[in-house]
C-alpha cells in the first residue's frame, strides 16, 4: 500500500518534469521556425551583389548595400551618443548617488523611458531633432532619437555591472589610500566592462532592429546615392524591408526574406558577440 | 610611549546597530594592543575610526577625539573634517577578517597602494614588493609567480599577501581585524610570528579571533562589551589578574 503510494508520487514527478520540459522546448520552437522560415525563404536572394550592389528597377533587383550601410551608421551614431552618457549615468548612480528622493526620481524616470513605446521616440525626435534643432531628416536625427531610446538599457545594465562588484574590493582600495575615483577606474570598472559590454551591445542591438524610431527622422525609402554626410537621410535595413513588404507590388518574395535574413543575421551577430564576451568574462571570474 | 590617544569617543551608526560609547585608550607604539571581546562589542568599528573608513560606512555620528602622533612629535587629528584622509589612510596599513585579494596579479595588489599614490620607477617597486612579501614570510613561496593572479594562492598566503600588501606604503600604524579567522593553525602561527617582527617598526593594533590568541599576542589589551570599553592594561596582567568581573568571565570562557 505505502509502496504504492510512493510509486504514483514518482509517477507525478516524472509526468511533471515531462511536461516542463515540453514547456521549455514549446518556447523556443518560434525562434527556431522564425529563424527556420526566413532562411529558408530568402536564402535564395542571398549573393555579392545582394549584398555590395545598389537597388535598382524600383528595388525590385540590385542590391540593398545602402540600407545596409545605412543600419550600421545609424547603430555606430547610436552608440557615441548613448555609450558615454549611459555608462557616465550608471557610474555617477552606483558610486556616487546615495539612496535619496532624487536619485530615486532618476531610477523612476530610467524604468518609464525604457517602457515608452518606440514609436512615441520616433515622434520626439521629429519633434525635437528634425524640426526644432532643424537638423532635417538625417543620420544625426536618427541616431539621436535611437540614442534616447538606448541609454536606459545601457544604465541599467551596466548600474547591475557595477553592483554586482564586490563592496570588499572598494573597501580594500580605499584603505590603501585610493581615491573614490582610482578605486573606480582602476578595480570597478575592469571587473564590470564584461557585464556593462553585454548591456551595451544589447541596447545597440535592439537600436539597431528597431523601425518606428528612425521613420520620421532618418530613413527614406529610395536614395539614387549613398548619403554624404550626417546631414543627410538614409536607407535603413528596418525600414526597407517595411516598405519593401507592404509598399511596393510585385515585389519579389526572395528579396523581402533575404533583406529580414541580412537584418536578422546583424542583429544576431551582435547577441551572439556579447553572450561570448560574458561567457568569457564567466570562465576568467575567480573571486 | 603613545601612538594613538582617543578621548571620549561617541559613534553611532544609522540603524542604531553596533556603536561606541565613551571609549577612552591609549594606543603604545610599537607594541601589539589586542581589542577583544565578543562580536558586536565595537572592535572593527573602532579600527576602522582610525584610518577613516567608515566614511565609507552608514554612520551618522562620530564625537570625541582621535589623535595621532606624529614620528616628529605633531599631532593628526583623525576626526577633523579637513585633514588629508587619503594621505592618513597611506600612514595606516589595514588587513581584514577575510582575505580580500584584489582582481590583480599577486605583484599587482603590492603595487597598487604605490601606483595610487603616483610611484611609477618599476626599481622602487620591485624591491617594495620583495621587500614586503618577505616581511609577511610570503618571499620564498610566491617568488617565482608573482604575475600570476592573486586568488590562485591558498587561503592563507591570501592573507599574507593582504598582510603584505598592507606594509607596501611602510605605514606607521596596522590594523588587523581578526587577521587569522579563516586561516589554519599553521598558517596562523606564521602571521602571529610575522606580527611580532613587525611591532619593532610598526604599531600594531589586533582585533584577535579568540581569547586564546589575545592572551598569546597581546602587549596592551583593552576589553570590549557592547560598545564599551570595559577594562584596559598591560597584557599579561589582564589576562591574569583582571579586575573587572566581566573581563574575568569573558576570559575564563565564561561567556562569549
Amino acid at each position: 500500500m505505502n509502496q504504492d503510494k510512493s510509486l504514483s508520487r514518482y509517477r507525478t514527478q516524472r509526468f511533471g518534469f515531462l511536461l516542463l520540459t515540453v514547456i521549455a522546448i514549446l518556447t523556443s520552437l518560434p525562434i527556431l521556425l522564425v529563424l527556420l522560415v526566413i532562411v529558408v525563404k530568402g536564402i535564395s536572394a542571398i549573393s555579392f551583389e545582394f549584398i555590395f550592389g545598389m537597388p535598382s528597377n524600383g528595388m525590385k533587383s540590385g542590391g540593398i548595400f545602402p540600407a545596409i550601410l545605412g543600419t550600421i551608421l545609424l547603430t555606430l551614431g547610436t552608440a557615441i551618443f548613448s555609450v558615454p552618457i549611459g555608462i557616465g549615468a550608471a557610474i555617477y548612480l552606483s558610486e556616487f548617488a546615495g539612496d535619496n528622493k532624487w536619485t530615486k526620481t532618476i531610477r523612476l524616470a530610467i524604468i518609464n523611458l525604457a517602457g515608452i513605446p518606440s514609436v512615441v521616440y520616433g515622434l520626439f525626435g521629429l519633434g525635437l531633432f528634425v524640426i526644432f534643432l532643424q537638423f532635417g531628416t538625417s543620420i544625426l536625427s536618427g541616431a539621436l532619437t535611437l540614442a534616447i531610446m538606448t541609454i536606459p538599457v545601457i544604465i541599467s545594465t551596466s548600474e547591475e555591472a557595477l553592483r554586482a562588484v564586490p563592496q570588499s574590493f572598494r573597501v580594500v582600495s580605499v584603505s590603501l589610500g585610493a581615491t573614490r575615483w582610482q578605486t573606480i577606474r582602476k578595480i570597478v570598472l575592469p571587473e564590470a566592462k564584461p557585464g556593462i559590454l553585454t548591456g551595451v551591445i544589447l541596447g545597440l542591438e535592439r537600436a539597431a532592429g528597431e523601425t518606428a524610431p528612425i521613420l520620421f527622422t532618418a530613413a527614406v525609402f529610395f536614395l539614387p546615392s549613398l548619403p554624404k554626410s550626417i546631414f543627410d537621410p538614409t536607407m535603413a535595413l528596418p525600414y526597407h524591408l517595411y516598405v519593401i513588404s507592404t509598399q511596393v507590388p510585385g515585389m519579389p518574395v526572395n528579396v523581402q526574406y533575404g533583406t529580414a535574413l541580412v537584418l536578422v543575421v546583424f542583429v544576431l551577430s551582435m547577441n551572439i558577440f556579447a553572450t561570448l564576451i560574458r561567457s568569457r568574462a564567466r570562465a576568467l571570474r575567480q573571486w | 610611549m603613545e601612538k594613538i590617544i582617543i578621548k571620549n569617543l561617541n559613534l553611532e551608526y544609522s540603524d542604531g546597530t553596533e556603536s561606541l560609547r565613551g571609549i577612552n585608550l591609549n594606543i603604545p607604539a610599537n607594541q601589539i594592543s589586542v581589542l577583544f571581546g565578543p562580536a558586536g562589542g565595537g572592535k572593527s568599528t573602532l579600527l576602522r575610526v582610525i584610518n577613516r573608513l567608515n566614511d565609507l560606512a552608514d554612520v551618522t555620528r562620530v564625537e570625541g577625539q582621535v589623535v595621532i602622533i606624529n614620528m616628529d612629535g605633531s599631532k593628526t587629528e583623525v576626526l577633523d573634517p579637513k585633514i588629508d584622509v587619503i594621505g592618513l589612510r597611506r600612514r595606516i596599513g589595514m588587513v581584514f577578517a577575510r582575505p580580500i585579494v584584489l582582481p590583480l596579479t599577486i605583484r599587482g595588489n603590492l603595487t597598487y597602494g604605490l601606483e595610487v599614490a603616483g610611484v611609477k620607477n618599476k626599481q622602487r617597486l620591485d624591491e617594495a614588493v620583495e621587500h614586503s612579501l618577505r616581511q609577511a614570510a610570503l618571499w620564498e613561496e610566491v617568488a617565482d609567480r608573482l604575475d600570476d593572479p592573486a586568488v590562485a594562492l591558498s587561503g592563507g598566503q591570501q592573507q599574507r599577501l593582504c598582510l603584505a600588501r598592507s606594509l607596501v606604503l611602510e605605514p606607521e600604524i596596522i590594523l588587523l581585524d581578526e587577521p587569522t579567522s579563516g586561516l589554519d593553525p599553521i598558517s596562523t602561527t606564521k602571521v602571529e610570528a610575522s606580527l611580532q617582527e613587525l611591532k619593532n617598526k610598526y604599531t600594531v593594533i589586533l582585533v584577535p579571533h579568540s581569547v586564546q590568541q589575545a592572551a598569546r599576542t597581546a602587549d596592551y589589551a583593552a576589553f570590549f562589551l557592547q560598545g564599551e570599553l570595559i577594562e584596559q592594561g598591560p597584557g599579561k596582567n589582564l589576562f591574569v589578574n583582571p579586575k573587572d568581573q566581566r573581563t574575568e568571565d569573558y576570559v575564563e570562557g565564561r561567556f562569549g
